[in-house]
C-alpha cells in the first residue's frame, strides 16, 4: 500500500522515515473522503458570483461598453474629430446618435468620450489600489505607533474636497494632450486612502491568525508575510473597492469635466459632452441623453458588479453545515 | 398526557416520557445540494432522567436540539415528530413554541453570550424571565433571582445580581444561563455543550451548577457533548450518534462496558485517559467522519469500520436489541462484539487517517 | 502487535529526564514576559502590565516531551512564543544549543528557527487558505533555499511521512478533514528537520477519533526522528499520555513539576490536585466514584496578580485548612519552586502529595 518508499540517498531524517501504513485490517474499502467535489477557492468564488444573475448581466453590459469604446472607433466610419455635412441632426440610421452643430458625428464622440473616461477611471482604480494596498497593508502589519501615525495622513487626504482640489490642481496642468493623464494621478491621489482603510481594517484582523504567526515561526520577513500571505487574502475586500472607485472616477471625472477643469477639447470626455449639451437640452436633448446614459449605464453596472463580487467572496455565503 | 404506542418502541412506561422524538430528520439545501444533517432520530426522555447525547462535530446532535427548539433557519427542512408531554412541536408556530421555551423547556448553549443580552444586568434578565411566565411581584421576582443564582453557586449573589454579563467571567455567565433554564422549574433541560469553552476547573463547578439545576426543577436534562467523560460521570443513558443517526442507545454502563457498535467501541478505545499512562497506545479510527451530502447507500461507518463487510455496503442497519430491550445498537454484526475490546478491533497505527 | 509490547521500546529511546547523561536541547531560565496594556491612539498611556509569565525555568532534553499544562491565561502558550523568539522576553534566558536567543542578530535568529518548529492549535487558521498544501509545506524550504532541486519528491515525501496521500498536494486546505489539516501543519514544521517542536494544544481542536490518531503519529515521529517537544495542552488526559515530564502553570508560574508518572500519581500542590480530579474519566463508575478537590472561583486577572502564593485565592488548602499564621505566609511569601520531600519540585509552602486518581 505505502507507494514511493524514500530513496535512501537524498536523506533528511525526515524522509527516511517509512511510511508505516498498512492495509491493517479488513478488506481495502474506497476512498470516501473527497465526497465533496474538490474546488479551488477561485472556482467557488466564480461560481458563486454567477449565482448573482444582475451582477452577470452588468458584466455584459459593461464588457460591450468596453468594446464600444475601445473597438468602434476603427469600425464606426466616422471619427470625433471628423465634420460632417449633416448639422445638428436627430438620431437616424445614418447618425444613431445624431451629430451636433459643428456636424461632428455623436456616436463617434460618445465613443472617444467613453475610452478617455474609462481609462481615466481604470487608470485612477489601479493606482490608488497599488498605493493603497501597499500603504494599508503596511500600517496594518505593524502596527503601534507607524499604523497611527500612517493612518492620521489617510484621514487627512480624505478630509480634502475631492472636486475642489481637482480642480485647482487641474487648472494648473494646461491643456496640454496628456491632461486626461494627470487627472488620473489628481484623482487616484486623492482616492487611494479608501482602499488603504479597507485593506488595514483586514489585515489587522488578518495578522493575528495563527497562518502569519506559522510564516514568521519559519522565518519568513516582513516583505514575504505581507506580500506573499496578507495582501493575497485581502484581493477579496479590494476587489469591491476597485469596483468603487472606477465608479467614483467616473464620477468625479465627469464632474470636473463638467465644471471645465478636466478633460479639454478637442480631446472629450463623457463628461465634458454632458457639459457642452448643457445649453442645448430643450432644443437637441440627444445632444444630452446619449452620454448621460453612458455615465449611468457604467456607474450602475460596475455598481452591480461590485454587489456581485462582494457577496462571491463572502464566505458565509459559502455551503451550509450542521 | 399521552400515552400513544408506537409499535417496536422499548420503553415500558410510556407515561413517563416528558419528551418524544420520533424519526426526526433535517435537511438543509445548499449549494451542492441538501445536506442530511439529521437522518431520522429517535428517542424517549423520561422524568427526571439525564440522556447523554455523544457524536463528534457533524454528527447531527447539536442539529435534533435546536429542532426540539424550533431555533433552526427557515431554510431547514424538518420531518418527524417531536412531542412535548403529547403536544407536537414540529410545525407549530413561533408563539405556541415561546410560551414553552424558557418555561417548560430551557435550553444552555455553549456561549454563554448567545443567551444573554449584553446591555441588560443578569438580575433584570433573570427578573423578566420569571415574570413573563408567572404572576409574581417585581420584589418577588427579584428575590427569587438572587435565590436562583446562590442555588447555582455563585458567591455574595445579592451583589451579583446587578452586574451586567460582561463583568463576569465565563464561568458565572455560564451559572447565570443555568439558573435562567432553572427559573420556571422547566420540564426539560437541553445542555448543548455546555462546558465546551471552560477550563476544567470552571467546568467542574458548571456541571455542579447543572446537577443542582436539574435536581432542583426535577426536569429531565438532554446533555449534548463531545466529552465522554463528562457524559460518563452525569448521564444515566446514553445516545452515541454518528452521520445523523443514533448509532447506540443505552444505560450508561451499557455504552461504556458493553458497547455494540463499533464506532462507539472506537470512540472509547480512542480517548486518552487520564487513569492510563503512557503504557496504553491510543487506537484511532481510520478515516473521518463523512460528508452528510450525497451520503452513500449503506452503514455510514463502513469506510472505517474494521469489521465492514460487504452487507454494511450496502444495507444501512436499524438500532436492534443488543443486550437488552434498553439497550440498541446499529450493526449488522453488534452479537460479534460481545466479547471484544477496543484493542481487539482497531489496531494502533500511526497513519491514521487513511486507509 | 499489542498496545503493550509496542510501547516496551520508549523508555529506552528516551533519556532519563534531568540527571540523563545529556545536555538540555533547550533550557529556560527565570523567563519573565510582562506586556503593557496601553489606552488607545497615539499617546495611549500605559494602564498596568500583564504579568503573563514569571521566573518560568525548564529544561528540554533532545528526544524527550514536556507537558507543560494549565488553563487558558497561564502563560503557557506566551512561554511556547517566547521559547521561538516569536515574542520577546522581558528577563531571562531562552538558550537553544547553548545559544541565547535574545543575543541572536535577526538573520542568526531565523536561521536557529530551523532548528525549532511549531504546529499550532487550529490546524485550519494555521494554514493560508489561498495556498494549496504543497505551497504550504514548501513554504519554509522556500524561505531558506532549501531542496531547490528535489522539492517536489521531498514534500510528497513529507506528505507521506505523517500519512497523507502524497497525490494530494495540489489541493487547498479546506479541502481536507480536521484530522488531515493538522497532519500538513506537522509536515510543514517538519519540513525544515527541527529538533525541537513547538506544540501549542496540537489536538484539541480535533474530534475525539480524530485526535488519537495524531497523537500517535507525533509519538511515531519523536520516536524516529529523535525530536524533542514541547507539548502545550490544557488536557491533563494527552498530557499524561505523551509527556516524559510535565510542568503544571498557574498564573504565569511553574506551581508543579515532574515526571509525568510521578507528577500524576502524588501530585503535591493543590492546584494540581485539583486540576487533575478536575479532568472526567470516560468510565462511569470511576467517574462516580471520585472525590473531588473543589476550587472555587476563577483565574484571577494577570495584570494584578495576588501576593505572594498566586493560587491562595482559589487554594482549597488556604480556604479550609491553613490557620493564620500560615495564611500570612502564603500572603507574604512566594513559594519558591522547589523539592520540598515530594520527590519532585514543588511551589507550595505546604506542599503535600496526595493520590487524587
Amino acid at each position: 500500500m505505502p507507494s514511493s518508499q524514500p530513496q535512501e540517498d537524498h536523506g533528511p531524517r525526515a524522509v527516511r522515515v517509512a511510511p508505516t501504513t498498512g492495509p491493517s485490517q479488513g478488506p481495502a474499502r474506497p476512498d470516501r473522503e473527497f465526497t465533496v467535489e474538490a474546488r479551488s477557492q477561485s472556482r467557488l468564488i466564480l461560481r458563486r458570483f454567477l449565482r448573482h444573475k444582475l451582477a452577470v448581466a452588468s458584466l455584459v453590459v459593461f464588457i460591450a461598453v468596453v468594446l464600444f469604446a475601445f473597438a468602434g472607433g476603427a469600425v464606426w466610419h466616422y471619427s470625433y474629430d471628423q465634420l460632417t455635412p449633416d448639422i445638428s441632426v436627430p438620431p437616424s440610421l445614418r447618425h444613431p446618435f445624431g451629430t451636433d452643430s459643428t456636424g461632428i458625428d455623436l456616436m463617434a464622440m460618445v465613443m472617444r468620450g467613453t475610452q478617455r473616461s474609462l481609462e481615466i477611471a481604470l487608470f485612477v482604480a489601479l493606482t490608488a489600489t497599488c498605493v493603497g494596498t501597499v500603504y494599508g497593508a503596511i500600517a496594518g502589519y505593524y502596527r503601534g505607533v507607524y499604523d497611527t501615525l500612517m493612518m492620521r495622513f489617510v484621514d487627512l487626504v480624505l478630509t480634502f474636497p475631492t472636486i475642489a482640489v481637482a480642480a485647482i490642481l487641474g487648472s494648473q496642468v494646461g491643456t496640454s494632450a496628456g491632461s486626461w493623464f494627470f487627472i488620473g494621478i489628481i484623482l487616484a491621489a486623492l482616492t487611494w486612502p479608501i482602499v488603504a482603510r479597507v485593506v488595514r481594517g483586514s489585515v489587522l484582523s488578518l495578522r493575528e491568525k495563527e497562518f502569519i504567526e506559522a510564516a514568521r515561526a519559519l522565518g519568513a520577513r516582513d516583505r514575504r508575510i505581507i506580500f506573499g500571505h496578507l495582501v493575497p487574502n485581502v484581493m477579496g475586500p479590494v476587489i469591491v473597492s476597485v469596483t468603487i472607485l472606477v465608479a467614483t472616477a467616473i464620477l468625479s471625472e465627469t464632474g470636473l469635466s463638467f465644471i471645465g477643469f478636466g478633460v479639454r477639447p478637442p480631446d472629450t470626455s463623457l463628461g465634458l459632452l454632458v457639459s457642452q449639451a448643457q445649453t442645448a437640452v430643450s432644443t437637441r436633448p440627444w445632444l444630452f441623453y446619449f452620454p448621460g446614459a453612458f455615465i449611468i449605464l457604467i456607474v450602475l453596472s460596475i455598481n452591480f458588479i461590485g454587489d456581485g463580487l462582494r457577496d462571491a467572496f463572502d464566505p458565509t455565503t459559502t455551503r451550509v453545515r450542521s | 398526557m399521552t400515552t400513544e404506542l408506537t409499535a417496536g418502541t422499548p420503553a415500558a412506561d410510556e407515561s413517563a416520557d416528558v419528551l418524544v422524538v420520533e424519526d426526526l430528520t433535517v435537511s438543509f439545501p445548499t449549494d451542492d445540494g441538501p445536506v442530511q444533517a439529521v437522518r431520522g432520530v429517535s428517542y424517549r426522555l423520561r422524568e427526571r432522567e439525564i440522556l447523554g447525547i455523544v457524536g463528534e462535530s457533524g454528527s447531527g446532535k447539536s442539529v435534533t436540539s435546536m429542532a426540539i427548539m424550533g431555533l433552526l433557519p427557515r431554510s431547514a427542512r424538518i420531518t418527524g415528530s417531536i412531542r412535548f408531554r403529547g403536544q407536537e412541536l414540529v410545525g407549530l408556530r413561533e408563539s405556541g413554541l415561546n410560551k414553552l421555551r424558557g418555561s417548560k423547556i430551557a435550553m444552555i448553549f455553549q456561549d454563554p453570550m448567545t443567551s444573554l443580552n449584553p446591555v441588560y444586568t443578569i438580575g433584570y434578565q433573570l427578573a423578566e424571565t420569571i415574570l413573563a411566565h408567572n404572576n409574581v411581584s417585581k420584589a418577588q421576582a427579584r428575590k427569587r433571582s438572587v435565590e436562583l443564582l446562590d442555588a447555582v453557586g455563585i458567591p455574595n449573589p445579592g451583589q451579583r445580581v446587578d452586574s451586567y454579563p460582561h463583568e463576569l467571567s465565563g464561568g458565572v455567565r455560564q451559572r447565570v444561563v443555568i439558573a435562567i433554564a432553572m427559573a420556571n422549574r422547566p420540564d426539560v433541560i437541553i445542555a448543548d455543550e455546555p462546558t465546551t469553552a471552560l477550563d476544567v476547573t470552571v467546568q467542574s463547578q458548571v456541571l455542579d451548577a447543572l446537577r443542582t439545576a436539574q435536581q432542583e426543577t426535577g426536569a429531565a436534562m438532554v446533555l449534548i457533548t463531545h466529552d465522554l467523560g463528562v457524559v460518563a460521570g452525569q448521564a444515566d443513558r446514553v445516545l452515541v450518534m454518528y452521520a445523523g443517526k443514533p448509532v447506540e442507545i443505552g444505560d450508561v454502563e451499557d455504552i461504556y462496558y458493553r458497547p455494540r457498535m463499533p464506532y462507539t467501541m472506537g470512540l472509547l478505545g480512542s480517548v486518552p485517559r487520564l487513569d492510563a499512562g503512557r503504557s496504553r497506545r491510543l487506537l484511532p479510527i481510520l478515516g473521518s467522519p463523512p460528508s452528510l451530502l450525497n451520503l452513500p447507500a449503506g452503514c455510514p461507518f463502513t469506510p472505517r469500520c474494521p469489521m465492514a463487510r460487504d452487507r454494511c455496503e450496502t444495507e444501512e442497519p436499524a438500532l436492534t436489541d443488543a443486550t437488552s430491550r434498553r439497550h440498541r445498537a446499529a450493526c449488522h454484526f453488534s452479537e460479534e462484539l460481545a466479547d471484544v475490546r477496543p484493542h481487539d478491533l482497531f489496531a494502533p497505527t500511526a497513519e491514521g487517517d487513511l486507509p | 502487535m499489542t498496545a503493550l509490547d509496542h510501547n516496551a521500546a520508549i523508555p529506552n529511546a528516551v533519556p532519563s529526564g534531568p540527571t540523563g547523561p545529556t545536555k538540555p536541547i533547550l533550557s529556560v531560565r527565570d523567563l519573565v514576559v510582562h506586556f503593557p496594556v496601553r489606552g488607545r491612539g497615539l499617546l495611549g498611556r500605559t494602564k498596568g502590565t500583564v504579568h503573563a509569565v514569571c521566573d518560568v525555568s525548564f529544561e528540554i532534553y533532545p528526544g524527550e516531551t514536556l507537558g507543560l499544562v494549565g488553563e487558558s491565561g497561564c502563560g503557557k502558550s506566551t512561554t511556547s512564543r517566547a521559547v521561538l523568539g516569536l515574542r520577546r522576553a522581558t528577563s531571562g534566558q531562552v538558550v537553544f544549543e547553548e545559544q541565547d536567543i535574545a543575543e541572536l542578530s535577526a538573520n542568526r535568529l531565523r536561521r536557529l528557527r530551523r532548528q525549532m518548529q511549531i504546529v499550532f492549535q487550529d490546524p485550519m487558521a494555521s494554514l493560508d487558505p489561498r495556498l494549496t498544501v504543497h505551497e504550504i509545506i514548501a513554504e519554509p524550504l522556500r524561505i531558506h533555499r532549501l531542496h531547490a532541486a528535489d522539492r517536489a519528491r521531498y514534500v510528497a515525501d513529507l506528505m507521506q511521512t505523517v500519512g497523507l496521500n502524497s497525490e494530494h498536494g495540489n489541493r487547498y486546505p479546506h479541502e481536507f478533514s480536521g484530522g488531515q489539516r493538522q497532519r500538513i501543519g506537522i509536515a510543514r514544521a517538519l519540513a525544515l528537520e527541527p529538533k525541537l517542536l513547538v506544540l501549542d494544544e496540537p489536538v484539541s481542536a480535533l474530534d475525539v477519533s480524530i485526535q488519537a490518531g495524531v497523537v500517535n503519529l507525533l509519538e511515531d515521529l519523536q520516536r524516529r526522528l529523535g525530536l524533542a517537544y514541547l507539548f502545550v495542552a490544557h488536557d491533563l488526559s494527552v498530557v499524561r499520555h505523551v509527556a516524559d515530564r510535565v510542568a503544571v502553570m498557574y498564573l504565569g508560574r511553574i506551581v508543579e513539576t515532574g515526571k509525568s508518572e510521578e507528577l500524576f500519581a502524588n501530585p503535591a500542590h493543590p492546584y494540581t490536585q485539583a486540576l487533575i480530579s478536575a479532568i472526567p474519566i470516560p468510565d462511569p463508575r470511576k467517574e462516580r466514584a471520585r472525590r473531588r478537590i473543589v476550587v472555587s472561583g476563577e483565574m484571577p486577572s494577570p495584570t494584578d496578580p495576588p501576593s505572594g502564593c498566586r493560587f491562595r485565592t482559589r487554594c482549597p488548602l488556604f480556604a479550609n485548612r491553613l490557620d493564620d499564621s500560615e495564611r500570612t505566609r502564603c500572603q507574604q511569601e512566594v513559594p519558591e519552586l522547589a523539592e520540598r520531600g515530594q520527590g519532585h519540585p514543588v511551589a507550595c509552602h505546604f506542599a503535600e502529595a496526595v493520590p487524587v486518581l
